[in-house]
């Protein structure tokens, strides 16, 4: 199996906050990764890494063959993981001065001078695909905050990325959203998709997770199956949690 | 003597054609001035946000002067002062455009800085997790989003700048202003004429608040 994310004792700071200590995981190619774990216990920023949107301060991180040193040292492996790696966050981000298709089409010709016409197709296949293709000519503020995170994920496919970062896709959603978006996610792992999902959705995470990773505190208290880690938790700090978000 | 005092109509209506004449110099210098005042503030307001102080420093020195001292100082400098460093005398019209645009530069630098800082954080970072390099980020997303914030305020330092031409009086451009007191001394007419001077000043602000709404709400209607 081909290993596309490895990172080997990784630490990172806020200040003098230790968020992330020594972080060791890796991520097999058509792995899907759930990271769950309470607010503020580092879950975000352990993907947000991933990518080089948090620096790290010390430690070894390789995506796809990139090496990223500690404190964005190595810009060149940064732009290249950024090309093969999609993310999409909570607040869906999308350029609200764009149309839905121009969101699409942008990086892929910015960034690899894609022509306009097989951009503007593959924006069309992929607004068909998570089922949004006639509101393509809208701006995004016209569009429910359920299309606006599949907009995102479509924008997030259009680089054909090797792996997929998704930052709590569901958690600025109306509950009656949630599924739409669900549905998309649990798509993509099924065709094969390589992904870490940070998410406080339980019910997915089992269903769809190869591996759940329990974060505490900026550590990785627990990994395993899903079936494991929610059935059979070994650590008390995930016991502890699990018994907190399963009971309602 | 009972005073009478009587608005002479016909004074009014003849000053106008000779002050009309000041207004090319009036626009001119204003939106001469605004133009390189523009660039400037897009330059200074951008490097008064970058992490390096030694890029931030300068812009803040050039904003916090500018913005710190009257205008009619700044056009009396270089007028009358510079000349004395280069060996050279300055052409009035020159001098009013350059202080509308080192003037008006320092204010707009203001207006880019707050309205690049008004873009939540997370657009860059979508920009940059699709791939998109720094400079790509800022120009295709985040540059045309401060923009529209932009321009009202961009608008607004439009009319001060106008406004502030009239002070260029003192150093003998034939603006509006300049153009009216010449009348005067003619025709010893001031309140007719001032009330005419006024009233053009306020036909281009007016025109120009009226191109700024329909800006705005085109540029409004797509977000």
């Amino acid at each position: 199996m081909t290993q596309i994310v490895q990172m080997q004792g990784m630490n990172k700071y806020f200040g003098t906050l230790h968020v992330l200590k020594e972080i060791d995981l890796s991520v097999e190619a058509g792995e899907v990764v759930v990271i769950i774990g309470a607010s503020g216990s580092g879950k975000s920023t352990l993907i947000r890494c991933v990518n080089g949107l948090e620096e790290f301060e010390s430690g070894k991180l390789v995506v796809d063959g990139n090496e990223l040193a500690p404190k964005s040292g190595n810009p060149k492996a940064l732009a290249e993981i950024r090309k093969e790696v999609g993310m999409v966050f909570q607040q869906f981000n999308l350029f609200p001065h764009l149309t839905v298709k121009k969101n699409i089409m942008l990086a892929p010709m910015k960034v690899k001078d894609t022509p306009q016409t097989i951009a503007n197709a593959t924006a069309e296949r992929l607004l068909s695909r998570v089922d949004i293709a006639s509101q393509a000519d809208k701006y995004p503020s016209h569009l429910s905050g359920g299309q606006q995170q599949r907009v995102a994920i479509a924008r997030a496919l259009a680089m054909e990325p090797r792996l997929m970062l998704f930052d709590e896709p569901t958690s600025a959603l109306d509950p009656e959203m949630i599924g739409e978006v669900l549905d998309v996610i649990r798509e993509l792992a099924k065709e094969g998709m390589t992904m870490m999902v940070v998410t406080h959705e339980m019910g997915f995470a089992r269903e769809v997770a190869d591996r759940v990773i329990y974060i505490h505190e900026g550590q990785i208290v627990e990994e395993g199956k899903p079936a494991d880690v929610f059935d059979n938790p070994q650590n008390e700090r995930t016991q502890a949690f699990l018994s907190r978000v399963l009971s309602h | 003597m009972e005073f009478q005092f009587q608005f002479d109509w016909q004074a009014a209506i003849n000053s106008i054609p000779f002050l009309l004449k000041g207004i090319p110099y009036t626009l001119l210098i204003s939106f001469g001035g605004l133009a390189i005042g523009f660039l400037l503030g897009i330059f200074f307001g951008l490097l008064s946000i970058n992490k390096k102080w030694f890029f931030r420093w300068p812009a803040t020195a050039y904003i916090e002067i500018f913005r710190g001292t009257p205008i009619l100082v700044q056009v009396l400098f270089i007028f009358y002062g510079l000349p004395d460093l280069i060996g050279g005398p300055i052409d009035p019209l020159t001098a009013g455009i350059a202080a509308i645009a080192l003037n008006s530069g320092a204010y707009i630098s203001e207006v880019v800085r707050g309205g690049v800082q008004s873009i939540d954080k997370g657009q860059n970072e979508a920009g940059l997790s699709l791939g998109l390099s720094r400079s790509q980020t800022f120009w295709s997303i985040i540059w045309p989003q401060a923009f529209r914030r932009m321009i009202p305020p961009l608008g607004n330092q439009a009319i001060v700048s106008i406004k502030d031409t009239s002070l260029f009086s003192v150093i003998g451009v034939g603006e509006l202003v300049r153009q009216g007191q010449v009348y005067i001394a003619n025709t010893f007419t001031a309140f007719e004429v001032y009330f005419v001077v006024a009233l053009m000043y306020l036909a281009i602000t007016l025109s120009l608040s009226l191109v700024l709404r329909l800006v705005e709400r085109r540029g409004l209607a797509s977000v």
